[in-house]
């Protein structure tokens, strides 16, 4: 079957794409949803920063009578909850506690799962096999209910936390990263570095994983986001570690007073809602930055 | 402004057609001032290189333009009607009642959740024709018209269940549908096995006589040109170069680019060589392969053999091709022989040294013995890494130093063509036949004893094709290496094979000298092969 | 077909035994007695309760023994007994199945069908304002924490506009029977299934745009304009019918999130289900019924994911019905 797909036998006069050495971050400077993710993320970090340094007392304690609305009193800008705890202190303490167990499982699930579809990838056969059925079993169970019961289980805690949601979000990340192995391992210049008797961690570490990178980062973005819903969902329900204020725990108490206090669950939610959504532009302004939609790279 | 109708006797007239394309592109018009007559009844071929604008042409005729392509300029005449001038339901009422196109990939041209006869019946239905009983009769009979074996069954088949030949054909029904009085076919033959393309010729060939259509063919390849055309035209970076009728274009052309092209083609006739007299230096013994698919708890497996009980030998400075269609298991022996893929049995010996016994680490030591020029040029180089890199990686992972695998990366750039700057640019930054020039030096880095092309200029146009296969010659010569051509194109197998491998379903079905099996094909599928090659009348003369 | 089923049903029993082992494992994982874990809080203080588990389950004998009767109680039904409840737990679940079905299956109908909608709508106008504002509020909802939508909806919905009950499945107490009833249940739904639905409708209006958008490129999208149909018909019979493939396939993936996020859903409206149970079960440290509901919602993954593959299967021609 003959194809003729190739251009006429001069350099291109224009690169056919954006020259690999203009970096992604000026990529994702330009797509204004992204702009936006990231200040509203580095606005988050800063929160976290911060609270030490503007509410360096505990959240947890009394400062201030019971329901007072937000923006009436200048010592407590948002208000206070049922028990007279200052909301502005809770918000930017719960940012830490929201930002430390996002990042910190998505890392530890790319830990389990990116060697995991590498391999599964990679070796193929039996191997394959095993490790796919391992996955399967642990996509089929449904993600926050095991999450639920591991924290019950190991009692709640922020590292109780950070583990069992780790244990649920990994199998994305293996399917993904078996997936871009899988095609890549039938790539000619893959192909080619085997024929030239290169070694297979040599293979894997130079050609294989550095063009698998981008799905894996914008996967991260977004896996960060998700963390940060499960572990304040888990808060929600009374799972969080006791000794921390965190967002999903706010909205969780304010639950009952809903009527009278409206803001005491409006603004952790608010907060949890930006949080995500800022990381979710990012995730897609790295997307766009990082795979040129251009017919260069079959 | 004018108003003419289109002559008689002319189906289409275009003329001074304009086509830009977005900012950025290699040149501002894709198509620039392009003007032709389309006689009725006639055939037209419309040649050129990639990039010629050709297929541009052909859609802009249907009104088929991609989004990032505008009409700058120009009319296309149909009749009364400047098409181009046209507004969308004008567009809808013209397209397959007027004028029909058939397209280049039979695999990917069907939708393939749709039965056969149910989108060819969908061509009356846009027009508003017939009632749905009418529309099922007529789609089994353009099915038989088409030549599909067993009309009334294959109308209810989907897509997947046909041959590639048979999906064009299916595609050629479903344009004929309507009985335009223009067919418009781009390249419908690329994607097609050498004999299945033979048919396909054929057969629209015989419609177009009996319809009397006229039809605008285009294509890259000048055996077809041949084989097919009534009128040629020209074209080159959007501009026609050069149009008559087919005899005085191919046989005396007037200008310097199409006597280059035509030059370029190789002929069927294999220049004589001198055989080869040096030691073996490859030898392959009973390579088989038979891959198993599917196959459950309720089901048998399917089993497809690849490549069956393959045996030959390559003497030092001999060029062997291993030609045949696709699902011939060329490309498998290939695999095999590098051991990219592990065969069922049979052995490789190089010399001494019996490839397939061996494993892990003195495997890997014994590859740069063998090495491989790869097909896709888009594909065969890390878009990450430098040429550079990319030509001293197999060096270095045999222990020769950095430095010294530069330096030879430098010498081998100059004889491949390329100057020594290329070391620090990118795969990006070069044309396809640069590339290939690029993974010829990465394979000679190793300094092998064979070198295997794995349809190593398929992917070229057909004048760097020629570049690159003397290079390839020239470089034999000078390093005293054995190769192990793989192609489906016979030309190509003639000009620079010393013996050729006809396989056929994963066995050696000839295997001769290229002289000898031109001019006596033995097995019956080799003169099958042979006689379906287009444009043979043109190196009879 | 019915051979993949069956096939299918068979890999689904076999998944299922190994969240069963992985349950036995879990128990083990908490601190303290198993006995004592299994019997919760509640019966952890009646001292024969716990004596007869411990005999039940062979906790006093080896390991494999104790595996052998886990399992083989499980395999008869047996998820356990509830003291805190007063009832076994297989009772407990079957009495609040029904609930959640009706919870998780209307949000999944909405969330689809708004979903592809929408989304067909957007690719259809990519680019456009309307483009811009679908993606957009997909993005805001795909981002809202469900518990948190779910309290401001009340908070809209039932506390300052009136419109819809805030919590509940029907109205205690008023003693409706038969349409009444049903429309009295159907109020109570609005706000729940909508609530879950949002998020995932937000999946499938991303998803659905891509896929579209994926497929208008493909060449046959060219051969069906090149035949003079209307851009309608392309649409719907060409692009989205090729589509939705991709659609089905995240459904299936999506099954074990929208069974999760039923318990959130559950515990903000009261809605009497299963997810509720399980939040109950937490309350009370009920190991037991916590991992009896955690076995019933595997399966009702499993189920559903079952049912998605044999329509992928139905809908596309190319895939063999073996495998």
């Amino acid at each position: 079957m003959s194809r003729a797909i190739a251009m006429t036998d001069s350099p291109p006069a224009a690169p056919p794409a954006p020259a690999r050495r203009r970096s992604p971050l000026a990529a994702i400077l330009r797509h204004p949803g992204a702009v936006l993710g990231l200040v509203i993320l580095a606005g988050a970090i800063g929160a976290a920063l911060l609270a030490p340094v503007l509410y360096p007392a505990s959240p947890w304690r009394m400062v201030q009578r019971p329901f007072i609305p937000p923006f009436t009193l200048d010592r407590v800008p948002l208000g206070t909850d049922a028990l007279g705890r200052d909301i502005a202190a809770g918000l930017m303490h719960g940012a830490g506690v929201s930002l430390l167990v996002g990042l910190v499982s998505t890392l530890a699930a790319l830990l389990i799962g990116v060697p995991l579809g590498a391999l599964a990838g990679y070796l193929g056969g039996r191997v394959d096999d095993a490790l796919m059925r391992f996955t399967e079993l642990f996509q089929t169970v449904p993600s926050f209910a095991l999450a639920i019961v591991l924290v019950a289980i190991l009692q709640p805690s922020l590292g109780s936390m950070i583990l069992a949601i780790a244990l649920v979000s990994w199998p994305p990340v293996t399917r993904l990263v078996r997936g871009e192995v899988l095609s890549l391992r039938s790539r000619e210049y893959v192909q080619a570095a085997v024929v030239t008797g290169q070694t297979t961690f040599t293979i894997l570490r130079r050609e294989v994983l550095p063009n698998t990178l981008s799905p894996i980062v914008v996967l991260a973005s977004l896996m960060v986001a998700t963390a940060i819903l499960l572990e304040s969902s888990l808060s929600f329900l009374g799972l969080g570690d006791p000794n921390r204020m965190s967002w999903g725990f706010m909205v969780g108490a304010g639950r009952t007073v809903i009527r009278q206090a409206w803001w005491i669950t409006a603004f952790p939610g608010l907060a949890i809602l930006l949080t995500v959504l800022a990381l979710n532009l990012i995730g897609e302004g790295l997307n766009d930055a990082l795979n040129p939609r251009l017919s260069r790279e079959r | 402004m004018d108003q003419a109708l289109t002559p008689p006797g002319v189906a289409v007239a275009v003329r001074d057609l304009r086509l830009a394309l977005p900012h950025g592109g290699d040149r501002p018009n894709a198509v620039d001032g392009v003007s032709f007559d389309l006689l009725a009844g006639e055939i037209l071929c419309l040649v050129g290189e990639s990039g010629s604008g050709k297929s541009m042409c052909a859609h802009a005729l249907m009104g088929l333009l991609p989004k990032a392509v505008t009409v700058a300029g120009g009319s296309i005449r149909l009749g009364q009607t400047d098409l181009l001038a046209q507004d969308a339901a004008g567009w809808r009422d013209t397209r397959g009642r007027r004028i029909a196109m058939v397209f280049q990939e039979p695999m990917t041209a069907l939708n393939p959740l749709m039965r056969i006869g149910d989108q060819m019946a969908e061509m009356f239905e846009a027009h508003g024709l017939l009632t749905p009983r009418e529309r099922r009769a007529r789609a089994v009979a353009l099915a038989r018209e088409v030549g599909l074996p067993d009309p009334e069954g294959i109308v209810r088949a989907y897509p997947h269940q046909l041959s590639g030949g048979q999906r064009q054909r299916a595609m050629i029904a479903m344009a004929l549908a309507l009985e335009p009085a223009i067919l418009v076919a781009d390249e419908p033959t690329t994607a097609l096995d050498v004999t299945t393309q033979a048919q396909i010729l054929k057969l629209i060939r015989d419609l177009q006589r009996r319809r009397n259509m006229a039809v605008l063919f285009i294509t890259h390849d000048f055996g077809v040109v041949t084989d097919i055309a009534d009128r040629v035209l020209v074209l080159r970076q959007g501009r026609v170069v050069e149009e008559g009728p087919a005899a005085a274009v191919l046989g005396a052309p007037r200008e310097a680019y199409t006597q280059a092209l035509l030059a370029a083609v190789p002929a069927m006739n294999p220049p004589a060589r001198p055989a080869p007299d040096g030691p073996k230096t490859i030898e392959v013994a009973g390579l088989s392969k038979t891959y198993v698919t599917g196959g459950g708890w309720w089901r048998a497996p399917r089993t497809v053999a690849a490549a069956r009980d393959v045996s030959f030998a390559l003497r030092r400075g001999e060029t062997l091709g291993l030609v045949g269609e696709s699902g011939s298991g060329k490309s498998s022996v290939a695999r095999l022989v590098m051991r990219l893929i592990e065969p069922d049995l049979g052995t490789v010996r190089l010399g001494d040294t019996d490839l397939t016994r061996l494993n892990g680490e003195g495997l890997r030591q014994a590859r740069s013995r063998i090495q491989m020029v790869f097909q896709d040029p888009f594909a065969s180089l890390n878009p990450r890494r430098t040429v550079g890199q990319i030509i001293t990686d197999g060096p270095v992972a045999h222990g020769v130093s950095r430095f010294d695998a530069m330096e030879r990366a430098v010498r081998l750039l100059a004889l491949v063509g390329l100057d020594a700057r290329a070391l620090e640019r990118f795969p990006h930054e070069f044309s396809g036949g640069q590339r290939q020039r690029i993974g010829i030096a990465r394979a000679l880095a190793l300094e092998p004893e064979v070198l295997v092309a794995d349809e190593a200029v398929s992917a070229l146009d057909v004048s760097v094709q020629a570049q690159v296969l003397t290079l390839l010659e020239d470089l034999k010569a000078r390093f005293g290496l054995s190769m192990l051509f793989i192609t489906h194109d016979l030309r190509v197998a003639a000009q620079i094979c010393d013996r050729i491998a006809v396989m056929r379903r994963g066995e050696i079905v000839e295997l001769k000298t290229a002289a000898e099996l031109f001019a006596n094909p033995e097995h019956p599928y080799t003169r099958d092969l042979l006689a379906a090659v287009p444009g043979r009348a043109r190196d009879a003369a | 077909m019915a051979g993949f089923i069956a096939q299918r049903l068979a890999k689904g029993v076999l998944v299922l035994a190994a969240i069963v082992v992985l349950n036995f494992f879990l128990i083990r994982l908490a601190p303290g007695d198993p006995a004592v874990v299994m019997a919760g809080e509640a019966g952890a203080t009646d001292e024969i309760f716990v004596a007869q588990l411990r005999t039940k389950f062979a906790l006093d004998q080896s390991l494999p023994s104790q595996l052998a009767a886990y399992l083989g109680s499980i395999a008869t039904l047996d998820l356990g007994y509830s003291v805190r409840q007063q009832m076994p737990v297989a009772t407990l679940i079957g009495e609040r199945l029904p609930a959640t079905l009706l919870l998780t299956g209307c949000a999944f109908l909405i969330s689809i069908a708004l979903g592809v909608l929408l989304g067909a709508l957007a690719a259809r106008r990519a680019g456009s304002l309307a483009d811009t504002a679908i993606t957009g509020l997909a993005l805001l909802f795909y981002a809202t924490p469900l518990f948190w939508v779910s309290l401001m909806a009340i908070i809209l919905f039932s506390v300052r506009l009136e419109w819809l009950p805030s919590f509940g499945f029907e109205t205690v107490g008023a003693g409706y029977t038969g349409l009444a009833r049903a429309a009295d249940i159907a109020q109570h739904l609005v706000l729940p299934a909508l609530t879950l639905g949002l998020f995932f409708m937000a999946v499938y209006v991303r998803m659905t745009r891509a896929s579209m958008l994926e497929v208008s490129r493909l060449d046959f999208v060219k051969t069906a304009r090149a035949k003079g149909l209307t851009e309608g018909v392309i649409q719907r019979r060409h692009i989205l019918r090729n589509a939705l493939l991709p659609v089905v396939t995240l459904a299936g993936l999506q099954a074990g999130t929208l069974v999760g996020g039923a318990v959130l859903t559950e515990t903000v409206f009261a809605w009497p289900g299963i997810g509720r149970l399980m939040y109950d079960a937490l309350l009370q440290r009920d190991y037991n019924l916590l991992l009896g509901v955690f076995v019933v919602s595997s399966a009702m993954v499993l189920i559903f994911n079952l049912v998605t593959d044999v329509v992928y299967r139905a809908v596309d021609p190319r895939i063999e019905v073996a495998r």
